[in-house]
């Protein structure tokens, strides 16, 4: 891992601490206080906050993981060069596009 | 010896069973019977089974005395200098295991390769780096200086490579540099006199460098000289990522 990805990864964790809390206490305290799908899309429709923030989470997301699963394949397959790192950047693009869609079909619904 | 000498030097606790790696990489144990002595050590064991009962057992030592670092082995699963473990801290049950050390090709039954582990050294570029002129007077170094009393911390290191066999990160990556020459590295990071310090903060990034370590800390909890590589590596970690976040490289 080159010095720029360690950094990547290391600033990318420090946002995925605060997203990751912020999104588990908000599902938990959604589901607890019986809230149904329609209260919930009712709140976020058109809500710009909360499309900044599943922004920044799934950007830090797509950066972080990617990274880290790189990692991961170096020590336990012999995969290697170019083409993981293509690969991993193609793991960044979907997660982008996947959670990106996502964030905006609740913001638009 | 004679037979009956050993009998007569042999402690009231009788004999250690002694399993010794035999072969290369590939192989099997062998059991031996060693009398045990009064302040015995792994070393003692060994150069007894080689004296007087298997000449064709190779493995290496020079010093004796934990100076040289070059009789390192794996002692029940432990890498350490034999000749500073006494038997009576590493039996396990009257039972000793010893293996060659890890992560480096086996020559012979305990004796390693250790080229891999000395050409990373010089690869962390793990050397000192004047500059293209000689400097025109003696540096003046405080010996409580920060950046003297993290090279202290790591300088006294004598390349005997246990380290390097206990690491988990050198078994799965077998690029990566390792400890004892991040450790080497960090110490000239913090010699103000070095000249080479943008090529050796090159050297230690990437895939094989600093960055790969896992913070499992086994460098550090098996260092005979009790170093701690682990923190040398995290302060070219830091290092490395303030010069990512100052320059973009």
């Amino acid at each position: 891992m080159s010095a720029r990805l360690y950094l990547a990864q290391r600033l990318t964790a420090m946002v995925l601490a605060f997203a990751v809390t912020v999104h588990l206490v908000t599902i938990v305290y959604a589901v607890r206080g019986g809230l149904t799908a329609g209260d919930i899309l009712a709140r976020t429709t058109g809500n710009v906050g909360f499309l900044a923030f599943y922004v920044v989470f799934v950007i830090a997301a797509a950066i972080h993981a990617p990274i880290g699963l790189r990692s991961v394949l170096r020590e336990w397959t012999p995969w290697r060069g170019r083409s993981l790192d293509l690969a991993m950047l193609g793991v960044a693009a979907v997660i982008a596009a996947l959670g990106l869609r996502a964030a905006y079909a609740v913001y638009a619904a | 010896m004679s037979a009956a000498a050993t009998a007569a030097r042999a402690d009231a606790d009788g004999q250690l069973t002694v399993r010794v790696w035999r072969g290369a990489e590939h192989g099997g144990f062998q059991t031996f019977q060693v009398a045990r002595r009064a302040n015995q050590t792994i070393l003692d064991v060994v150069t007894e089974i080689q004296r007087e009962q298997d000449a064709t057992l190779a493995y290496r030592y020079a010093c004796r005395v934990g100076m040289c670092g070059s009789c390192a082995m794996v002692v029940n699963g432990r890498p350490r200098w034999t000749c500073r473990t006494r038997v009576a801290r590493a039996e396990e049950g009257g039972q000793i295991t010893l293996e060659p050390m890890r992560n480096m090709p086996v020559v012979k039954d305990l004796a390693v390769d250790m080229e891999s582990f000395f050409e990373k050294w010089r690869d962390a570029k793990g050397f000192f780096e004047p500059g293209e002129t000689p400097a025109n007077d003696f540096a003046v170094v405080r010996p409580d200086s920060p950046e003297r009393a993290q090279a202290d911390a790591g300088v006294e290191c004598i390349n005997c490579g246990v380290c390097y066999s206990a690491c988990d990160v050198v078994s799965w990556n077998p690029e990566y540099l390792g400890p004892a020459a991040l450790n080497r590295a960090w110490t000239l990071v913090n010699d103000v006199r070095d000249r080479g310090q943008d090529a050796r903060l090159d050297a230690v990034s990437g895939d094989a460098g600093c960055h790969s370590c896992h913070s499992h800390m086994s460098c550090t909890e098996f260092c005979p000289k009790a170093l701690a590589p682990t923190y040398a590596i995290a302060g070219l970690k830091r290092v490395t990522a303030r010069r990512v976040w100052k320059r973009g490289s």
